[in-house]
């Protein structure tokens, strides 16, 4: 009898569409942040005066809340007075450039976290390994590939992990900046459970949204899990 | 005499010229000037808009109007005063306070026993119980939201501050506990197995000899759990409904839907939000960063 809330899922185009935005936004969360964060992990850990000052600063988005992040950034795009206007775009208002813009934005408040656990991460690395390497010669670049990387494998995976199961949470930024719109060009499965909960009142259509984006974390957890205790990561 | 010793064994391909050049090149891309140089445009990236933020904030309408992103020219505080009348700020600072305190409290107490029990009592299912946890700390909360709304709907808690602190607990709390387990694990066991030789009860000894050496883990849970209970949005906009015990969060989205151009004011709004957690982080930063990295490497 339940069952219908779920058929009509796969010809809803409002959740076809989320879903497949989705699916874009974590691929977009899956390699900018990671790779600004291991990038940035990795050039401070090439320093030693100011390493503490950039370290805090490249934090501090990530300690200012949402809603307000979001109006920094609505005032710097504003197409009328902000960057919009300079380079006469509308960022959040162009239905081809409005995720990428919620991503991006969502991703200026994110990388930092990133850089703060990467960081962490080599910092535990044996520096042993690292003069051994030196030793045989290997280059700086080599030695990020071949000792870094798989010494921070573990943390590697779990952000990875931890990654498409938030994209799928996402939904502060949409429903803040653009409501989706225009034209349902942000619609997130989050936002557009939302609106069925409680725009439309079809809460049972809702959780059936929720149901689904469950199962897809489930099947992420449980793939982790499965991982680390083979690759004997967990303590 | 790196670069003249003969390779080794594992990385031998480092030494074909090829490569060789690519070792010049790649230390020299990564100099020490080029290195503070790409530190500092990824600060001014970092923190350049929050700046442009706080110059908005001290304009005048008209001054933004002409320059939206130079600095101001005067500085207009009363745009401080006007926005904390305005939005209404001081209910939803008083708001957040008590449930940012009243989530801290509730999380501390059901993490610090939950973790006892598992780092020192041998309970059975522990391990699954872990797990569970890891699962709980990972799972969409959203998929909570519908039913939740509904269950706080028929249980009275919907629209209160209680029902709110209660939600952050149950969201905050399974990788707290994860984390006050990781802590205790680290400190050694004598001084609780001398208590309990003395004759001290499982209680007595929590309370008196565990308690005080967590004092450490449990203030990086309190942190941790009052920067994301101070700053969550989607619970608070969606279980708090009248104005008068809104949070900060949904009080500052509020005000910004009803003023969409004025930025001044919203920024100054805005900032008013967020100073009391950076002035929070900036002194107490090394325990959030120990806190929050630890979260982004499974609690461990």
């Amino acid at each position: 009898m339940g069952f219908a809330n779920y058929a009509s899922l796969a010809q809803d185009p409002e959740f076809v569409q989320g879903l497949l935005h989705n699916l874009l936004w974590t691929a977009f969360f899956l390699v900018v942040p990671m790779i600004m964060g291991l990038f940035g992990a990795y050039v401070l850990s090439r320093i030693v005066r100011f390493r503490l000052l950039f370290r805090t600063v490249y934090f501090i988005p990530y300690i200012v809340a949402s809603v307000v992040n979001a109006a920094i950034w609505r005032s710097i795009l504003d197409p009328q007075t902000g960057v919009g206007d300079l380079l006469d775009v509308n960022p959040l208002g162009d239905p081809s450039l409005a995720l990428w813009t919620v991503a991006f934005v969502n991703n200026w408040a994110w990388w930092g976290f990133l850089v703060v656990v990467f960081f962490a991460a080599m910092q535990g690395v044996d520096p042993a390994l690292h003069e051994a390497a030196t030793m045989d010669g290997a280059n700086v670049l080599r030695q990020f590939v071949s000792v870094t990387l798989p010494s921070i494998a573990p943390t590697f995976a779990f952000l990875g992990l931890m990654t498409i199961i938030w994209s799928f949470l996402a939904f502060d930024y949409v429903f803040i900046l653009t409501q989706g719109g225009p034209a349902g060009s942000t619609d997130l499965l989050s936002t557009v459970a939302y609106r069925d909960a409680f725009t439309n009142l079809q809460a049972g259509y809702a959780c059936a949204v929720g149901v689904v984006t469950a199962l897809i974390s489930g099947v992420v957890v449980a793939t982790y899990l499965v991982i680390r205790r083979a690759r004997k990561w967990d303590t | 005499m790196s670069v003249s010793a003969p390779p080794r064994l594992p990385l031998q391909k480092a030494s074909s010229p090829q490569a060789r050049w690519w070792g010049h090149r790649s230390r020299f891309v990564l100099g020490r000037t080029t290195v503070y140089v790409v530190l500092t445009a990824l600060a001014i990236f970092a923190i350049g808009p929050i700046v442009l933020f706080v110059f908005n904030a001290l304009k005048t309408n008209s001054q933004y109007a002409s320059d939206p992103l130079g600095p101001p020219q005067t500085w207009e505080w009363s745009n401080f005063t006007q926005a904390w009348t305005q939005a209404n700020m001081g209910a939803g600072l008083l708001n957040s306070v008590l449930i940012v305190i009243g989530t801290i409290a509730l999380t501390c107490v059901v993490a610090a026993c939950a973790a006892y029990a598992l780092a020192r009592l041998r309970v059975r299912g522990a391990s699954a119980f872990m797990t569970y946890l890891l699962v709980a700390s990972a799972l969409p909360a959203q998929m909570f939201l519908v039913p939740l709304f509904y269950m706080w709907a028929q249980a009275g808690l919907y629209d209160t501050r209680v029902g709110l602190i209660v939600i952050y607990c149950g969201l905050f709390s399974p990788f707290a506990t994860l984390l006050l387990r990781a802590f205790m694990l680290g400190l050694p066991p004598e001084l609780e197995e001398a208590a309990r030789i003395d004759g001290a009860g499982e209680l007595r000894v929590f309370a008196r000899i565990v308690l005080p050496n967590m004092l450490p883990g449990l203030l990086t849970v309190a942190l941790t759990t009052g920067l994301s209970a101070y700053n969550e949005f989607l619970f608070a906009v969606t279980m708090i409904q009248s104005e008068s015990l809104m949070p900060l969060s949904t009080t500052f989205f509020t005000f910004q839907q009803g003023f969409t151009q004025n930025y001044t004011l919203i920024s100054a709004a805005g900032f008013i939000m967020i100073a009391p957690m950076l002035v929070l982080f900036l002194m107490l930063q090394r325990r959030f960063i120990s806190g929050v990295a630890s979260s982004g490497m499974g609690g461990m």
